[in-house]
């Protein structure tokens, strides 16, 4: 089905609350990461990728990978919403012997990869883009990279070889949230000039707001940005988003909400849904 | 040893590139690697499914991982020591735990590099590679149990390590010879000894018992060629049939063979036992030869820890 911006918008508000609830649920998480992402998952999931739960045998499927991979209460609620998993599973989450790791793990339908180990989502990635383009398969290939996964150095291996093969089919985003667990990026080991080193390395860089769900759609949808690149996409996002006292916080990193923090944060997730239809 | 017998490198790149023509999903992947595993004709004939990722071995395990999962068969290869270390942790995850259908075939491994030194040495892949569930491990000892090998591993979708050394090795097996890979091979069966090698050590073991038999010595060989799955129900009989058990391998004396069958033994049949390997040092600085004879991984120190073992019971 076609999303309109506004319906997604509202997708995305229906996700948070459910991760916030999920994470409360397990009584542990990765909210502030998880809380950042989910407008970039909502486009692709919902509006830009070709994936749904009838097609995940199709090798020309485009394919997903969730590199920061601890983030993965955010996606497993984008997969529940997506119809890919049911509420009853993602109940489990958390608890003794659930089909669920704290990590992306692909015995779950709509997951690709195992992730979790950071730094390793681009080059694998890149074998999936690169199958794609020497078998004349057509579909494209997403990475979602952290800002403090960046500190791995492997990344740039995958996005030297990336724009070595010209892998216009290729698409890393960012979540430039700006903080990891020890505080803000830039005062734990400096990352940028991330459009410098990309564009050094043969992609084409653009920059998006990462919660504004037009721009985000327009974005996807004019990859590849130029021809025989691949597209890195840095995602301005911040962490935390959708609860303002949560938001920008490094503390959220994997702070479990109270009970109240829950109360708090759904009630005003769903003041803001009330406001898109006014909208 | 004849001039005809090539590398077990050389017969990975024959048979890889014979499967690949017939097999468009086959894809070699390698890290500016291709002179040292012999992949120049590879290379050359089949460039669509040949990925060279430079130097980055870790890129190379992820790239391959990434080929599989839309759909392909894939081998990544390059020296052991790299793949085994600095590529571990894209092996453990991206290879064993997403089980993916990524074979890395390490090249000159063990002590293959002779004096480069530590840095180029793999005398701990076994240790670590056999504790990712999921992954196989398997030493071929010739050329001949490598192109059964690589043909059984191209129809195989099960995530695997496979090692072998950079010179030529005289042969154990002749063309001929078929093989249960996932099974140990008994070579000959006796009363008083277990000789259990793996790789390209399983040569002097035979040859050990051929002179132990010379001497009235019953040795049975048994080819680990499977370091896993581990077939312990073989490496078990043949141990319950003799008295004592050798273990021979090119591989540090902590967490190879020897441990597995220690590991075995002392749980379910304890025997007397002596582990063959290198010790816990870094290697002297010498051809691959030298520091294996140094080392005692030779038939005649074979054949001496044998009799020490028996004269010991």
């Amino acid at each position: 089905m076609d999303y309109s911006i506004n319906e997604l918008e509202k997708e995305a508000i229906e996700i948070r609350k459910r991760t916030l609830e999920v994470i409360y649920n397990a009584g542990g998480g990765h909210t502030g990461g998880s809380m950042s992402l989910v407008d970039i998952l909502t486009a692709l999931y919902f509006s830009v990728m070709n994936i749904d739960p009838e097609n995940m045998n199709d090798n020309k499927r485009d394919r997903f990978i969730l590199s920061k991979g601890h983030s993965v209460e955010g996606y497993y609620a984008v997969l529940e919403r997506r119809g890919f998993i049911d509420r009853a599973l993602l109940d489990t989450y958390g608890k003794f012997n659930s089909d669920l790791t704290g990590h992306p793990t692909r015995k779950i339908k709509g997951i690709e990869v195992n992730s979790g180990a950071l730094g390793h989502g681009l080059s694998v990635g890149v074998g999936m883009a690169l199958a794609s383009k020497r078998q004349n398969l057509g579909f494209n290939t997403y990475v979602l990279m952290g800002d403090g996964e960046h500190g791995e150095g492997s990344i740039m291996e995958a996005a030297a070889s990336a724009g070595h093969y010209k892998l216009d089919n290729l698409v890393a985003i960012i979540d430039r949230n700006n903080l990891q667990i020890s505080g803000r990026t830039e005062d734990v080991l400096a990352i940028e000039d991330l459009q410098k080193k990309y564009e050094a390395n043969g992609w084409a860089v653009v920059n998006v707001d990462g919660h504004d769900m037009g721009a985000l759609i327009d974005v996807f949808n004019s990859c590849p940005v130029e021809a025989n690149k691949p597209t890195f996409i840095i995602a301005n996002t911040i962490k935390g988003k959708g609860a303002s006292f949560m938001e920008n916080k490094a503390v959220w990193h994997h702070k479990v909400p109270t009970a109240e923090e829950l109360e708090l944060a759904i009630k005003e997730l769903n003041e803001r849904k009330e406001a898109l239809y006014v909208k | 040893m004849s001039s005809s017998v090539i590398p077990c490198r050389k017969a990975f790149t024959n048979t890889i590139l014979e499967e690949a023509k017939a097999d468009k999903s086959i894809f070699v992947v390698t890290s500016d690697a291709r002179g040292s595993v012999t992949l120049d004709q590879y290379a050359n004939e089949l460039p669509e499914q040949f990925v060279e990722v430079g130097i980055a071995e870790q890129n190379a395990v992820g790239v391959g991982a990434g080929l599989a999962l839309a759909g392909n068969n894939v081998f990544v290869s390059g020296p052991a020591c790299f793949y085994s270390a600095r590529a571990l942790e894209q092996v453990k995850v991206d290879v064993a735990y997403t089980n993916t259908n990524v074979k890395i075939i390490g090249v000159s491994g063990g002590v293959s590099y002779g004096a480069l030194g530590a840095t180029h040495h793999s005398l701990h892949d076994l240790a670590v590679m056999r504790t990712f569930p999921g992954m196989e491990v398997y030493l071929p000892a010739d050329r001949f149990q490598t192109t059964k090998l690589i043909q059984y591993l191209v129809k195989s979708a099960i995530p695997a390590y496979v090692r072998m050394g950079r010179n030529a090795v005289p042969d154990v097996y002749s063309e001929n010879d078929d093989f249960e890979f996932g099974k140990a091979k008994v070579l000959s069966e006796g009363k008083d000894i277990a000789l259990i090698a793996t790789g390209e050590t399983v040569y002097h073991a035979v040859k050990a018992a051929e002179k132990l038999a010379e001497e009235g010595i019953e040795a049975t060989v048994v080819d680990l060629v499977s370091v896993k799955p581990f077939d312990a129900e073989t490496v078990l009989n043949a141990i319950k049939n003799t008295k004592c058990v050798l273990t021979v391998e090119e591989h540090s004396i902590y967490g190879g063979v020897g441990a597995m069958v220690a590991e075995l033994t002392s749980q379910e049949y304890p025997v007397k036992m002596k582990i063959l390997g290198i010790p816990d040092e870094n290697v002297i600085n010498a051809k691959p030869i030298e520091i294996l004879e140094y080392y005692g991984l030779t038939t005649e120190n074979i054949v001496s820890e044998a009799k020490k073992l028996l004269a010991g019971l």
